[in-house]
């Protein structure tokens, strides 16, 4: 099992201008984020809004710099590549975005969006791109009529089909996907996360898969890592993590999806997602979380093993005595 | 049960969405003054393009049999000069329509002028922002301060006066609306996610700029550039007026105003025809221009 993306200390800070006479403000959006992701497998990353899971898919398609940390990417450096990798870091790395009525430039048809890829990236003449085209076309199941048509012409789950085929297009190792079915409805969501699956296995895809929605992670994802307020909470295997949830923001999680489950107990979060310009002093979580002690509002907690999983809690063990959900 | 009965409705042949010229259509359709617009401006182009056919006389040749003789109604006229001669006896009807070949060329020459710079200069400020954009910027606002014919004056005076400095002078006062059109319209689009995702697949700047974003940016500048044509028209006749832009005996409108100016009392028709005609003309584009805007503008679609 090969390594193709390993992240260390990822972390990016933005500036946050407050006027002309006051000091920018420092934004943290991600706060040393690492993981590894094995070819061919799905990390979900999973978190709610504002938790900087958006910035480190950001991060991981070389859209923005990280502020400090490492990135390597299929054994390249991602963080400040040379000039000379940059194209093969952009074949490797493709991405899928959350909006599919915004992703899609509506002056172009679709051959040409499809197209776009190969003409900026190879020297392939013009039967080739095109017979590339209608192949990648086939495999995300659109039909070779609609080649000519307008983003407008189609619905929802059809541009995200062509979202995804164009991220396709350079053949890339690992696939980015922010969000990409929670603009969907429910059918049109497993139709898309069907295809996901299925171009996996095809071709071996590696996913950085950004979801809020953990009823999706449960079906698409092998690992999964838990965000809040920049930082990971926990990151695991999904069957541990899922099973047993030692960390009390996943089980909040948990507990928030719909099921048909007797019995569930609600763990509710308190309040609301501190402002991440003035983050708690101690554990991210210490302002919200059911189970808060002295010690959490101190001292922040680094992720540590436990239970084949890594969990970021002074308290985890607590939980390993509870059945399993 | 009621005697009304419910009206099946009618099956529509599914067809899918109209071709966008058809759609475009409808719309304009629906708004009368832009389509009488849209036909004036239409026979302006047909009588310019055909001024040396239709023209009765040349429009500089001067006959001193005929000075100031009134339109072909009123007594002293004749139909051998329609709508009258001037003071030098040079048929008006023919300089009236060499004049409309002058005034469309000054209107689109200036507009294109103008919205190509524009464009450019507020792509750029909208793409790259920071110093570049607040340097453009506060630039096209200073010369949005000053009022534009005055602006064109002072850039006269600088060139010299002539067509073509008056044409140059014009556009510099149309600019600032292109730009801060174009730059409005970049900067919303540039925040949308096909613009990342071309720059994720590797576009470079000049492709993210003029085959990603220009295109989706150009409708309001149609619009503007629409209606600019009859603002040029008007100041570049204004310059004439003047005596700053066509030198006599150019048939351009605004000059023949100010060479009849002394004939006001004693021979009204050397100074009303050249002014109806302007402002018929510039009247045809704003309609046209307005009636664009409401077409194309995606908020008004029903």
């Amino acid at each position: 099992m090969s390594v193709l993306v390993s992240a260390r200390g990822l972390t990016r800070v933005y500036d946050i201008g407050r006027g002309w006479f006051r000091e920018p403000a420092h934004l943290q959006a991600v706060g040393g984020v690492s993981f590894e992701l094995a070819a061919g497998h799905t990390l979900a990353v999973v978190g709610e809004s504002g938790c900087g899971k958006s910035t480190l898919a950001r991060m991981v398609t070389l859209i923005e710099p990280p502020s400090s940390g490492r990135l390597m990417i299929d054994g390249l450096n991602a963080v400040t590549p040379p000039a000379s990798e940059k194209p093969r870091l952009r074949r490797t790395v493709q991405i899928v975005f959350q909006n599919p009525y915004g992703s899609l430039n509506p002056r172009k048809r679709v051959g040409t969006i499809l197209e776009e890829p190969l003409i900026i990236n190879t020297n392939l003449s013009k039967q080739e791109r095109r017979r590339q085209v209608l192949e990648m076309m086939a495999k995300v199941g659109l039909r070779p009529e609609q080649h000519s048509r307008y983003p407008h012409m189609f619905s929802g789950g059809q541009r995200q089909r062509i979202a995804i085929a164009r991220a396709l297009m350079l053949s890339p190792k690992l696939l980015v996907a922010d969000e990409p079915v929670s603009a969907l409805d429910m059918s049109v969501q497993a139709q898309v996360l069907n295809l996901l699956v299925d171009l996996q296995a095809e071709l071996g895809l590696a996913y950085l898969f950004i979801s809020h929605d953990l009823g999706v992670v449960r079906h698409i994802a092998h690992d999964v890592m838990i965000m809040y307020l920049g930082v990971v909470m926990e990151h695991g295997a999904k069957e541990r993590i899922f099973a047993r949830p030692l960390h009390p923001y996943t089980q909040t999680l948990l507990a928030a999806t719909p099921g048909m489950g007797k019995n569930r107990k609600r763990i509710i979060a308190k309040g609301e997602l501190p402002s991440p310009l003035n983050p708690p002093a101690g554990c991210v979580f210490s302002t919200r979380c059911p189970y808060v002690t002295d010690q959490c509002r101190r001292e922040r907690p680094v992720l540590r093993p436990l239970d084949e999983r890594l969990v970021a809690c002074h308290y985890a063990e607590r939980f390993l005595e509870q059945p399993a959900a | 049960m009621t005697a009304e009965t419910i009206p099946t409705p009618v099956a529509a042949p599914n067809t899918g969405p109209p071709h966008p010229l058809a759609e475009f259509w409808l719309y304009f359709r629906a708004n009368a003054g832009a389509v009488v617009g849209l036909f004036v401006i239409v026979g302006l182009v047909v009588v310019a393009l055909l001024a040396d056919v239709i023209s009765p006389h040349s429009p500089i040749i001067t006959n001193n049999t005929v000075f100031l003789k009134p339109p072909f109604w009123q007594a002293g006229g004749t139909l051998a000069y329609p709508l009258g001669t001037d003071a030098i006896g040079r048929d008006i009807l023919s300089r009236l329509i060499h004049g409309a070949r002058l005034s469309l060329l000054i209107g689109i020459a200036v507009v294109v002028l103008a919205v190509f710079a524009g464009t450019v200069l507020g792509l750029v400020a909208g793409f790259f922002r920071g110093m570049i954009e607040i340097v453009i910027m506060r630039l096209m606002d200073i010369t949005l301060t000053l009022p534009s014919l005055l602006l064109a004056i002072v850039i006269v005076a600088i060139l010299g006066p002539g067509l073509m400095n008056a044409m140059l002078a014009v556009s510099v006062v149309l600019l600032p609306h292109y730009v801060r059109i174009a730059r409005a319209a970049v900067i919303s689009e540039v925040a949308k996610d096909y613009v990342t995702a071309a720059r994720v697949i590797g576009a470079g700047r000049m492709r993210l700029m003029f085959k990603e974003v220009l295109p989706n940016c150009v409708a309001p500048l149609i619009v503007q550039a629409t209606l600019g044509i009859s603002t040029a028209i008007l100041d570049a006749a204004a310059l004439g007026f003047l005596g700053l832009g066509a030198q006599p005996p150019t048939p351009e409108w605004g000059t023949m105003l100010a060479d009849a100016r002394e004939f006001v009392v004693r021979a009204w028709w050397v100074v009303t025809l050249p002014g109806v005609a302007i402002l018929v003309t510039v009247l045809a584009f704003n309609l046209f221009g307005d009636g664009l805007r409401d077409a194309l503008d995606p908020k008004l679609k029903r």
